[in-house]
């Protein structure tokens, strides 16, 4: 059976690791290609790497990095943060991505999702939406959250699956940073509505958080930032628990 | 020991050099026949569509240098799936090495599978130091189905082939370059043949 997936993101400025709190205040958590190796070997399932900086040289600079991890690491890995082109997504695979992950790109041009599946295969294209609660409707949000939009989280959703995307990584901009747990019932509904596997994201503060993300919100993964940087969770015993709950994971 | 990856431009090979070099062995990526014919150990990637993938096979004329190879050679992933009979993906004729068909998952699954999941029935040297359901990592859409020269199995809505051996060609649908320190035995096995 497939097992659910916890995936570790890695928020990366100028070559190195940060996590924001609300997007906004980052804090130094270490070297991207060292805390992938330790992830790696403590049972990560899979590794996200965002790119949030804004420099010239930041393509240089993120695909000399991605080639680094995929020199040093054996489990699969996301790359995402302002890719916009066919030629972005071209020479991250090419350094060793496995996949990668559109955000605001996508709602801009969603003609790219389409060309992309159509290079590259559906299966390394992750599409990431951000979206808010507004009075009970939720708004798909752009640049990090920051810019709302008048489009419809499940419309949107429907229409990424339908361009080809290979999975959707959606956060709740209401949970994240709270550390009160998934949007379970919005990730119920994007699971079955979608026939393509959807990755939930922020909010994750205790183990109790992914057990129900997996079982109430039926994600097939999760990912989480600050619990494992400051190892408030470790990924083996989150794995034993989820187990113990009747989840299938990798252990 | 001179391993080749076969470069005809699907997908990425990077991963499998890198993985290769991690086992201590260097491998180079060629599309040349000479090349290829020449190695000890034949590596056959591929990531993407059949037809597309295929047509790129036809261009270079590796498709007719491909079932000829008389050294190991390992498909991986889509690779192994164009070393079958037919792909269903894109109405595709494959190389015919193995005698298997390979279809798309039941849509009542999500597809494609993306993740770990277990191998079970293991009946190869490739499997050598690896126990039965081991968990292995997966991104696909299409599947081969069970047949004689199956011999591993994964369970995703239906039982199907995740490895499969005809004389010196082996197939794996999953990534050994990205299955953590399972997938790098599986690696090491086949260049250890």
């Amino acid at each position: 059976m497939l097992t659910k997936r916890i995936i570790p993101c890695l928020d990366i400025k100028d070559g190195r690791t940060v996590k924001g709190v609300n997007f906004i205040d980052l804090r130094d958590a270490g070297d991207p290609v060292e805390l992938a190796k330790i992830y790696a070997k403590s049972g990560a399932d899979e590794l996200v790497f965002l790119d949030i900086s804004a420099t010239e040289e930041k393509r240089k600079t993120l695909a000399n990095l991605v080639r680094r991890v995929a020199e040093k690491v054996n489990i699969p890995f996301t790359v995402g943060g302002g890719i916009s082109s066919v030629e972005d997504v071209d020479i991250l695979l090419k350094n060793g991505a496995d996949k990668v992950s559109i955000n605001s790109s996508a709602v801009k041009n969603p003609g790219l999702i389409n060309e992309l599946a159509a290079k590259f295969g559906s299966q390394c294209i992750t599409v990431a939406i951000d979206a808010k609660q507004i009075n009970g409707e939720w708004m798909v949000h752009l640049v990090g959250g920051k810019v709302p939009t008048d489009i419809n989280l499940f419309q949107w959703a429907k229409e990424v699956e339908e361009r080809g995307a290979g999975e959707i990584l959606f956060t709740s901009m209401n949970n994240d940073g709270t550390k009160a747990g998934f949007a379970n019932e919005a990730l119920a509904v994007l699971s079955s509505e979608l026939n393509i596997p959807i990755i939930a994201s922020g909010g994750a503060g205790n183990m109790q958080h992914f057990c129900d993300t997996f079982i109430e919100g039926k994600a097939d993964a999760a990912l989480a930032a600050s619990v494992f940087h400051f190892k408030e969770i470790e990924i083996k015993d989150l794995k034993e628990e989820l187990r113990r709950n009747g989840v299938e994971v990798r252990l | 020991m001179k391993i080749v990856i076969i470069d005809y431009g699907a997908g990425n090979i990077q991963s499998i050099k890198f993985a290769i070099k991690r086992l201590g062995y260097e491998a180079i990526l060629s599309s040349d026949a000479e090349e290829i014919k020449s190695a000890d150990k034949v590596i056959f990637p591929g990531v993407g569509e059949a037809s597309s993938a295929m047509k790129m096979l036809k261009s270079t004329g590796l498709d007719k240098v491909i079932p000829t190879l008389k050294q190991p050679v390992l498909g991986i992933c889509l690779g192994m799936q164009l070393m079958c009979t037919y792909c269903e993906e894109g109405d595709t004729e494959g190389l015919g090495i193995f005698h298997a068909n390979v279809v798309k998952f039941d849509n009542k699954l999500k597809v494609p599978q993306i993740g770990w999941n277990r191998i079970y029935d293991l009946k190869s040297e490739l499997f050598n130091g690896i126990s039965e359901q081991e968990f292995v990592y997966l991104v696909h859409s299409f599947y081969v189905k069970e047949c004689e020269e199956t011999i591993a199995s994964t369970k995703y809505g239906v039982e199907y082939t995740s490895a499969i051996q005809k004389d010196n060609f082996y197939g794996v649908q999953f990534h050994p370059e990205k299955s953590s320190d399972a997938g790098e035995k599986i690696l090491e096995n086949f260049l250890k043949i």
